[in-house]
């Protein structure tokens, strides 16, 4: 498949009204089948308007902007520290990476400085995001293809890992935990021993879903060369994460642009050649298994690190501690004056990317020196990623269209903001 | 024959309709219950629990059946505007009727009503095997007639798979059953029952038997092989725009179907109702209560022995759907006409070749059948073993571009 060069491969994106329209004279009579935008396996509201010749999939046209929910244009009429909340809505499978995305471009704004700890923490939460987001993923893809167990295995693990959320911040999902200058509350004191827990138990349960899926002769039939997506056409389309990686890019943010102390981890980037379905399923359970690794270090490093500041000491971003407003008043100011109006930045602007479990986020705001943003922007994987979906497809058939789309993991929140 | 026998008859039938329609019921509870145990979940165990006086409740969900035929009934019954209506209504009926003709012609246990007739088989018919074969196959007129008359592309779909599917697993069914006839030499199904008194075909036959579970499972489009609903695909395939009790229908054809071609194969290969010691326990209950009394032992006992086999091998069914994922279209097409088929094939040459060089005793043949079956079952299984390009996952430590 990579023999031909990009440039002879049709790379073309329909829109559905090229999909929809009569055929003309001479051309061959095609079935136009609309998959969603309430269909069960299209992850959310994809519309896929799909061009079929019998059972063969001749083009496919995603169509999307059914859960635009405006949230880069609302977070410009709310302050710094209310906007945060919009970004657990985007990627709603890995709501803690986004919160990262975004604080971390708001402190390089500020230009603040964040305690160890708080750092530590944040990549302890976002590597078990990154392990539940791939179990939401390997559930679906597997449900998807209707191995069914596989999905109620893979919830049970993320359900011990959102009462780790719900431990640290009260939230399952919309956790909003990680603020500007480090975290919303300290790690509660059980921190430690449940997320040993968890880590405990993990690997052998990874290994459970790949007794059920790996070796399966069926699982590989369905998977094995479907939906190849090689490294050139990845490149081309701007794909990152898993899609890329399993192209053979060894492309991951968390090594190439380190963030978070990330480059002081021990771990390594999982790559795989072919680029096909079964491709990217061996990649993001490689991945599991390093970020269970990543959460080890961090867990041994919070340990090494003791109590702490969880949060900048620095006033005119985080408020100052309950008890300190009763009787200082500089602190009272402080507060008062961050809850009414927020912080100021400096006027300029901030790109900040990370490496979701999705591929490359990243955040960009403009600052106007007021307390809210003049424009926030997000480059979301999933929105990126689809992009690939027609090239992908053509060609395949309809049970294999779904294969590929959950393979390709899009959250429709987050294509759609 | 007088006009009683004719009600008697018209008894039967009734009763063996309501003794399938129940057996479905509660084969939908068993692999609910089934399935949510495989999968770590409770599954349905609220609907008609006992109390008990220290506060415990006992037999959860026995009325589970009851209640999901409750809300069936008062859903409403809508057919789409587009869709052609008489068409639409009557195929739910040609899907559940051959479901349920099936069960005549299998022997479910053996009480001798004192004439030489067998009270557990409502018909025994000279060419048994050919109805039932005739009969599981015309089930699929429901299915297509439904998927093209909802006027729907996923129902449509869904019809056109089912066709291709069935005519394509017929073939490999029939030859599979076809070793079994040629052991037997008989198409009744009590003489096949029978036969096996010695020794169950499941040995001879053991490639049959395999065939037969696949074929058989495709045929009554179950997983692995329901593409033909296809959820994830095509939403719910022919029974996409069914609702209320036209959709129960098809429910209950799908359900029946897979029942009675367990069933079948309990006949066919796993000695039917026969199970060792029985003979000797109605000798010695007729010998101290008298033949009626004996009798209906043996018919119990053998009803009773027939359902446990059948309860097996739906157990795997069940598993098999909680394990498996879906194969695709074109994969199933390959494996009923390039692997089954051939194999269905080589099963009967082999049972015709046994059975004429070697001497008429079950335990020589069986054995050497067995083997010849096994051996063709591992050759086959090496030799369509599918080439993949290799795949591996290799650990970037440091890139060089950092």
């Amino acid at each position: 498949m990579t023999s031909a060069p990009v440039a002879t491969r049709d790379l073309s994106i329909p829109s559905p009204g090229d999909i929809t329209r009569p055929a003309l004279a001479g051309e061959k009579e095609t079935m136009v089948l609309n998959m969603g935008p309430h269909h069960p396996s299209t992850h959310g509201v994809l519309r896929l308007v799909v061009e079929l010749d019998g059972e063969t999939v001749v083009n496919v046209a995603p169509d999307v902007g059914f859960l635009h929910t405006g949230i880069e244009k609302s977070m410009e009429s709310k302050t710094y520290q209310k906007s945060l909340v919009m970004t657990d809505r985007t990627d709603y499978l890995a709501p803690l990476s986004n919160n990262l995305c975004y604080v971390l471009a708001v402190e390089k704004l500020l230009n603040c400085e964040i305690p160890p700890r708080a750092t530590a923490a944040r990549v302890l939460l976002v590597e078990l995001q990154r392990i539940s987001s791939h179990l939401v993923w390997l559930g679906t893809h597997a449900l998807d293809l209707a191995a069914m167990s596989v999905f109620l295995y893979g919830f049970r693990e993320r359900e011990q890992i959102l009462d780790i959320f719900e431990l640290v911040s009260g939230a399952r999902m919309m956790t909003s935990y990680f603020r500007v200058g480090g975290l919303a509350y300290d790690l509660p004191a059980e921190f430690p021993a449940t997320v040993q827990a968890f880590l405990d138990i993990i690997d052998g349960r990874i290994d459970e879903y790949e007794d059920l899926l790996t070796h399966n002769p069926l699982w590989l039939e369905r998977t094995k060369g479907i939906g190849i997506l090689d490294a050139e056409a990845a490149v081309a389309f701007g794909v990152t994460g898993p899609g890329l990686r399993a192209a053979g890019i060894s492309w991951d943010l968390r090594k190439d642009m380190p963030y978070c102390d990330y480059d002081s981890y021990d771990f390594a980037v999982p790559i795989a050649q072919n680029g096909d379905t079964y491709d990217r399923y061996l990649v993001r359970m490689a991945e599991m298994r390093q970020s269970a690794r990543i959460c080890r270090q961090a867990l041994q490093r919070l340990h090494d690190l003791g109590p702490g500041p969880y949060v900048t000491t620095d006033r005119k971003i985080a408020p100052p501690p309950k008890s300190e407003i009763t009787h200082s008043m500089e602190s009272l100011i402080h507060h008062f004056k961050l809850w009414t109006e927020g912080f100021k930045p400096p006027r300029g602007d901030a790109f900040v990317a990370i490496e979701s479990p999705r591929g490359e986020l990243a955040t960009y705001i403009v600052s106007d020196g007021s307390p809210k943003p003049y424009r926030v922007h997000m480059r979301t994987p999933s929105f990126v990623n689809l992009q690939a979906l027609p090239y992908m497809a053509r060609g395949y058939l309809v049970a294999d269209l779904v294969a590929l789309t959950a393979s390709m993991d899009p959250v429709l929140g987050e294509v759609d903001r | 024959m007088t006009w009683l026998d004719i009600v008697i008859l018209i008894v039967k039938c009734i009763v063996l309709t309501l003794a399938a329609t129940t057996m479905f019921a509660y084969f939908t509870l068993f692999e609910r219950r089934l399935l949510a145990r495989l999968q770590n979940r409770v599954g349905p165990n609220r609907a008609g629990a006992i109390p008990l006086p220290g506060g415990q409740r006992i037999l959860g969900g026995w009325l589970q059946p009851a209640a999901d035929a409750v809300k069936l009934f008062f859903k409403e019954d809508v057919v789409p505007v587009m869709a052609d209506k008489w068409v639409y209504i009557m195929a739910p009926g040609f899907a559940v009727i051959p479901a349920l003709i099936i069960w005549v012609a299998i022997p479910l246990g053996y009480w001798p009503d004192g004439a030489g007739g067998n009270l557990l088989q409502l018909a025994e018919i000279d060419v048994a095997i050919l109805y039932l074969l005739a009969v599981t196959s015309v089930g699929v007129y429901g299915i297509a007639i439904a998927g093209w008359a909802s006027n729907n592309k996923y129902s449509m779909l869904g019809g056109i798979r089912a066709t291709a599917q069935v005519i394509s697993y017929e073939l490999a069914l029939g030859l599979a059953v076809l070793g079994v006839v040629m052991q037997a030499q008989s198409f009744r199904t009590d003489t096949i029952v029978d036969a096996q008194t010695t020794l169950w075909y499941i040995v001879p036959q053991f490639l049959g038997f395999v065939i037969f579970l696949v074929a058989s499972t495709a045929e009554v489009v179950r997983a692995p092989f329901d593409l033909v609903e296809a959820e994830q695909e095509l939403v719910g395939g022919y029974n996409t725009e069914y609702g209320s009790m036209k959709f129960a229908l098809f429910f209950m054809s799908e359900y029946i179907k897979l029942i009675a071609m367990n069933a079948i194969a309990v006949t066919l290969f796993l000695g039917g109702w026969k199970v060792p010691g029985l003979q000797t326990l109605a000798d010695a209950v007729t010998a101290s209560f008298g033949a009626n009394i004996g009798n209906a032992v043996f018919g119990l006992t053998s009803l009773g022995a027939f359902l446990l086999k059948v309860t097996v091998l739906s157990f795997v069914s069940v598993w098999v759907r909680a394990t498996l994922p879906r194969v695709r279209y074109d994969q199933l097409m390959d494996l009923g006409w390039k692997v089954l088929l051939p194999l269905a094939l080589i099963n009967v040459a082999l049972t015709a070749i046994v059975n004429v060089i070697l001497p008429d005793n079950i335990w020589i043949s069986g054995i050497v059948l067995f083997v010849l079956g096994l051996a063709t079952l591992i050759g086959a299984t090496i030799l369509s073993r599918p080439k993949y390009t290799s795949s591996q996952v290799t650990m970037v430590k440091n890139n060089a571009r950092s």
